[in-house]
């Protein structure tokens, strides 16, 4: 009972600000929405007994990515200016794109909720095992795609280090 | 063990005795909304009554510092002082800026007390007396604690004004650098005592804390932490983002009355977060000091209430923070950032791979001398 509510209070909140995302004329207001919507997802998690994923969402969208985007933002030219309204053939292809995204993203879902029927409930996943999960070479275990993802960012940092070097 | 012993003055009892007390009368349902609502009311009445009290503190500690009396009017030894200053501020007026993004400018204050507050609620204050208690307890700080941080970015960008504009960005960079900082000195301990969750943490440190467990490692980290977390609270020698010779008050500057003190608040709570962070993963949290198989000694230090250890290891770990504040001058952006990315981050580093070395080659002190420690 208390969990639908709050469930439906998170939804409508995350769908609200996710549509004053899109529409706010101002980029920096876009962005402030963005994050409420990223903090909805977190308190989802919540709700599901996710904590790390929660604890996760909250310092990489919340604390990194958008306080990123923010500085990006503010080192932009004039963020307060309202933005000009395209012209009506751009937004026509704007507003098929948007529905076409809109109706992959709705078969996909609808397919999946078809399929899994009911939601298997997990017990609480513990620290322990998500790191021996992260650094096992067994079966279900990941420690290729981890070293590979850190071998990709490694080298973006060397990139980008490259691209900002003085000559 | 610890229950062995009598506590008689431990607020445990109340709680669990006022937990019986509604479940006996009442379905499940209400026991838990009351419950809840009785813990977070409890928890914001505390937030504002330990602000009060950490202001008046700070106020007469930095006083005797600069050889000064600091607050006396008010009230006997000026006790009264920060009452009368928050009944001021709640009377102050709250104004408007022209040309500014409205809706940020107000919502910026949230984000710093949500974060604050959210943060407060994972301290354990006693036995008992602990809210929030994940199985990633450590990773849940670090996450909610960098929340703050946009609404300094907000405040500055929304004030419409150069310096609190300028604030902002040098808040945000000191912010982002000493935050990796903290987080690896608390991911030291993490893996000397094997678990994320606050709880189990105190509870393995009753006989010898992490602190001297890890002997040479621990201590390392446990200066790096009180370092990085006294930089990300702007305060003392760093605190550039407010420097008030330069930038007026920094991101702040345009606020006024309730949400001036919104900052404010923040401001002390997080220094107070930091210092009990730091007591939880390094100074045993509220466990009294134990030896073993000296059992009237035990006893005795049993007798003291556990919230009355947790707030004396806190209250030496501020006073710390207070007399470093007023000792060093205020350092350049650059030395600020040289600091963290040329010293502290590699220190750090090289101090993990050292507690991993004394955790798998059995060096800890609890491995050394398992029948004393």
């Amino acid at each position: 009972m208390a969990e639908k509510i709050i469930f439906y209070i998170l939804a409508v909140l995350m769908a609200v600000f996710s549509v004053m995302a899109v529409t706010s004329k101002r980029i920096i207001r876009s962005a402030t929405y963005l994050l409420f919507v990223l903090l909805g997802t977190a308190g989802l998690y919540l709700l599901l007994n996710y904590n790390y994923l929660f604890a996760v969402q909250i310092a990489v969208y919340a604390g990194g990515i958008m306080v990123l985007f923010i500085m990006a933002i503010l080192l932009t030219n004039k963020p307060g200016e309202k933005v000009r309204t395209e012209l009506p053939v751009r937004r026509a292809i704007a507003g098929v794109t948007a529905f076409a995204g809109l109706a992959f993203c709705a078969h996909v879902i609808y397919y999946n909720i078809n399929r899994v029927s009911e939601l298997v409930t997990q017990s609480e996943i513990t620290p322990q095992f998500l790191g021996h999960t992260m650094m096992g070479t067994d079966k279900y275990q990941y420690l290729l795609p981890f070293e590979t993802i850190s071998i990709l960012l490694l080298a973006c940092i060397v990139g980008a280090i490259m691209i900002a070097r003085k000559r | 063990m610890i229950l062995n012993y009598a506590q008689p003055l431990e607020v445990s009892n109340l709680t669990s005795w006022l937990d019986t007390f509604l479940r006996s009368g009442l379905p499940n349902f209400w026991v838990l909304f009351i419950e809840f609502v009785l813990v977070g009311a409890l928890l914001l009445a505390a937030y504002a009554i330990i602000a009060l009290i950490l202001i008046y503190a700070e106020r007469k500690i930095t006083a005797f510092f600069q050889a000064r009396f600091g607050p006396n009017r008010v009230g006997k030894w000026g006790l009264l002082q920060s009452v009368a200053d928050m009944i001021k501020i709640l009377l102050k007026e709250i104004i408007r800026i022209n040309r500014s993004d409205r809706f940020l400018f107000f919502a910026a204050p949230f984000f710093m007390i949500v974060a604050s507050v959210l943060t407060f609620g994972a301290i354990a204050f006693g036995k008992g007396l602990h809210a929030i208690d994940f199985n990633v307890g450590v990773l849940y700080v670090s996450a909610v604690s960098s929340l703050g941080i946009i609404g300094v970015l907000l405040a500055g960008w929304s004030s419409n004004n150069k310096y609190a504009m300028i604030g902002a960005m040098r808040s945000g960079a000191q912010f982002v650098s000493y935050e990796l900082s903290a987080g690896f000195a608390l991911m030291t301990i993490v893996v000397l005592s094997g678990t994320m969750q606050f709880s189990e943490m105190i509870e393995k440190q009753q006989y010898c804390w992490n602190i001297f467990n890890g002997h040479i490692s621990s201590m390392v980290a446990f200066v790096i932490y009180l370092i990085s977390g006294h930089a990300e609270t702007n305060r003392g020698p760093f605190d550039l983002p407010e420097a008030e010779s330069e930038l007026t008050a920094g991101y702040h500057t345009e606020y006024s009355g309730l949400q001036f003190g919104f900052y404010y608040l923040a401001e002390y709570l997080n220094m107070f977060i930091i210092a009990s962070i730091a007591t939880v993963v390094f100074l045993g949290g509220y466990l009294p000091i134990q030896v073993h198989g000296w059992d009237g000694f035990n006893q005795a230090m049993n007798y003291i209430p556990t919230y009355v250890w947790f707030f004396g290891k806190t209250g030496v770990l501020i006073f710390l923070s207070l007399w470093v504040r007023w000792s060093f001058p205020r350092l350049r952006i650059d030395q600020l950032l040289n600091l963290e990315w040329k010293y502290l981050l590699p220190i750090n580093l090289v101090n993990i791979l050292i507690m991993v070395i004394l955790v798998m080659t059995g060096l800890t002190l609890t491995d050394l001398f398992p029948g004393l420690f």
